[in-house]
């Protein structure tokens, strides 16, 4: 069988098995809809969480921006898991006491008004799609390069299998497909891992074999003598600042600790020390690929070198004439990959040889070396607006990485079945918080408080529904691209829900003035930052230059800032405004303890 | 949501606190403080192949936030049952 045959069986074998799951478990009712019927095992509910939470940017994304940033790639590693023990600590037992549907839900209630609750369904759905967008141009994306069909056909595909089960079947649908969705992308992800972790150092665990011995060296010694012999700063140095990366992992990991499709699935579960204990099962599953990342990022990243310039392997001279490889020797899926422009041999010295260094390195004595050796410029890239530009893509390090270690076929298709899984599975749980906000806190909340409750199971379904074609919509035509995307979710969920509802748990003055202006002084200042420095690529206005950067604090990692402000802010009008009531001051103390939780109520 | 009888809510709550706050220094401390303030300093220390500030930041923190929040639960779910509010 053909390799795009495989892939189509493989992929239609795993839909088949979520369209099924998704039959099985239609939801009936609101509570069923919004939190699963509230019955949820911790573990089984710590495994769609991990679903839920590794999208698109965390499989395809993730490791090729670790393989090209080196140590800087970690800010993703401990910002994307660190803030799991945010939850556990300081949310969700507290939330899933509280026992309500959503997270404006809580707001709502606990600054006793609906202005603060419109205020947090306005910065979820901001949060919401800026993740969505991301997740449905990975499944344009996925289905676009394997199955070789054209990204709107990807989309439109994508679109109407998440329509079948998050419109059905609501959270309880989504929770067990998300199960399944699990078992398919970290079986994905790791088979491909074990394989090359085998290869270069002989080890079977990925995290053993990225600290293990290559030949006579440790293999990082090996991958940093390769990269910085070629121009490129050290693998384990990196080259962003400190107090960027510190800022960087911290937005990730408050903002994930805000993601309101994260906090839900906290109360899909019996009791406050399941939501404990469930925290604890979703970073388990997290782990296994997120410790696999790094191993799979630079050993992909050593492949890469290996591949096109043979004396990264036998350790001889890397300049000499005959090291780097005759470019029309090149491997299949290297001309197999340039037709989607991911990578880019432009033959710029005309000697039909691949030289692959890093040619604005800031090391002379590599730059004199090549130009001795008659190179003209970084000839390995990829394809952007029909140029070359000088950066191989981030996303081939997983997508072409079972092709570049020779693994068979069948590995092949289920990275494809994999990455679908990933993006799936998340853009489900987002829409499923958009239909939520929008029946359970604008209209049954708000606007239209008698609907019944088959009214409203009806409404969040529609709700569902719009919510799929806006995030289609958004896929087609995404700002940016998709990891950079979803990194500004966490900042705005960092800048606005996370301080307001870690306020409302452990301060029990807080009052309604405060939350608000707190709430949307850090949504309109994060928001108002990343579109500034990154208006050249949402507007198509001229760059501004990195150095006016505040503190030298990227767009990425303004968040913290932006946590900051709602902080303060919250605290200058908490005074300034009439104090917060004394049956609000009960219910927080209601909320601290676990006893009487019972599973959560409708109104 | 009834009261516990005998619930001392302020002793509850400051054991809850001192927990807290234990938890949250470990998670700093592996993850902002070996992984990436100390990095330079532990980078001279070798774990295997893994420069030992690099291993913290990309595989250490890692392990130790999933250590942390199984150790945390069950000292809460002791927190819990020493104050009688514990769920049935």
């Amino acid at each position: 069988m053909d390799l795009k045959t495989l892939t189509f069986v493989v992929v239609g074998l795993s839909f088949a098995l979520y369209i099924g799951i998704a039959i099985w478990a239609r939801a009936g009712t609101t509570k069923e809809f919004y939190i699963a019927g509230g019955g949820v095992h911790p573990i089984i509910n710590g495994m769609a969480t991990g679903a839920d939470w590794m999208s698109a940017a965390s499989f395809i994304s993730m490791a090729g921006l670790i393989a090209f940033l080196g140590y800087g790639g970690s800010v993703y590693l401990m910002g994307w898991t660190g803030g799991y023990v945010l939850l556990a600590v300081l949310l969700a037992p507290y939330l899933r006491k509280f026992g309500k549907f959503t997270v404006p839900e809580f707001i709502g209630d606990r600054y006793y008004s609906q202005t603060a609750r419109i205020v947090a369904v306005i910065c979820l759905i901001f949060i919401s799609f800026t993740y969505v967008a991301g997740q449905m141009r990975g499944v344009g994306i996925v289905f676009s390069r394997f199955l070789e069909v054209d990204i709107t056909t990807g989309l439109i595909i994508g679109m109407g299998l998440v329509f079948f089960y998050a419109v059905l079947g609501g959270m309880k649908g989504i929770t067990y497909t998300q199960v399944a969705q699990y078992c398919v992308l970290i079986f994905a992800y790791t088979i491909p891992a074990v394989f090359i972790s085998l290869q270069i150092s002989g080890n079977v665990f990925p995290q053993l074999g990225l600290g293990g011995h290559m030949g006579d060296m440790y293999f990082l010694d090996k991958l940093n003598k390769t990269v910085t012999d070629l121009g490129f700063s050290a693998y384990t140095t990196g080259s962003k600042t400190m107090i960027d990366v510190f800022c960087i992992t911290l937005a990730l990991m408050a903002g994930t600790a805000g993601l309101p499709h994260v906090i839900v699935r906290f109360f899909t579960v019996p009791k406050v020390h399941d939501a404990r204990l469930s925290a604890g099962w979703a970073l388990v599953f997290i782990a296994i690929l997120y410790t696999t990342a790094p191993a799979v990022g630079a050993m992909a990243r050593y492949n890469l070198h290996a591949t096109v310039n043979t004396a990264v392997a036998t350790g001889g001279d890397k300049f000499a004439p005959d090291a780097s490889i005759v470019g029309e020797t090149r491997p299949e899926w290297m001309k197999r990959w340039e037709k989607t422009g991911l990578i880019m041999w432009d033959d710029k010295n005309g000697d039909g040889r691949i030289q692959y260094y890093n040619d604005k390195s800031k090391n002379p004595e590599v730059l004199a070396r090549a130009e001795a050796a008659g190179w003209k410029g970084n000839e390995l890239g990829s394809k952007k607006d029909g140029k070359f530009v000088g950066t191989v893509d981030n996303d081939i390090m997983v997508l072409a990485n079972p092709e570049i270690a020779h693994l068979p076929n069948w590995v092949i298709a289920l990275i494809a079945a994999g990455g679908i899984a990933a993006a799936l599975s998340t853009a489900a749980g987002l829409l499923l918080v958009i239909s939520a906000a929008i029946s359970h806190d604008l209209m049954k909340g708000v606007f239209a408080k008698d609907i019944s409750e088959k009214g409203e199971l009806m409404a969040g379904r529609v709700a569902a529904a719009v919510a799929v074609l806006v995030a289609g919509y958004l896929g087609y035509n995404p700002p940016g691209f998709v990891a950079q995307v979803v990194a500004f979710a966490f900042g705005l969920a960092c800048a606005s829900l996370f301080p307001t509802i870690v306020m409302g748990i452990f301060s029990k003055s807080m009052n309604r003035g405060g939350a608000i202006a707190g709430m949307l002084t850090g949504l309109v200042f994060t928001l108002a930052y990343i579109i500034y420095f990154k208006r050249d690529v949402l507007l198509g206005m001229p760059k501004v230059p990195d150095s006016d950067w505040l503190f030298g604090i990227s767009p990425e990692g303004i968040g913290v800032v932006g946590m900051i402000l709602n902080f303060t802010v919250s605290y200058v009008v908490m005074k300034l405004t009439p104090a917060c009531p004394d049956h609000i001051q009960h219910l927080v103390e209601g909320i601290r303890y676990p006893r009487g939780a019972g599973t959560a109520q409708a109104h | 949501m009834s009261k516990p009888q005998d619930f001392d809510a302020k002793a509850y709550w400051s054991a809850t606190l001192r927990l807290l706050v234990i938890t949250l220094v470990i998670w700093f401390v592996v993850s902002f403080g070996a992984g990436i303030l100390f990095r330079d300093a532990l980078d001279g220390i070798h774990l295997g192949g893994y420069p030992l500030g690099f291993w913290f930041a990309q595989q250490g923190s890692i392990f130790v936030f999933v250590g942390l929040i199984f150790w945390y639960a069950k000292r809460m779910d002791k927190i819990d049952r020493e104050h009688d509010v514990h769920e049935e």
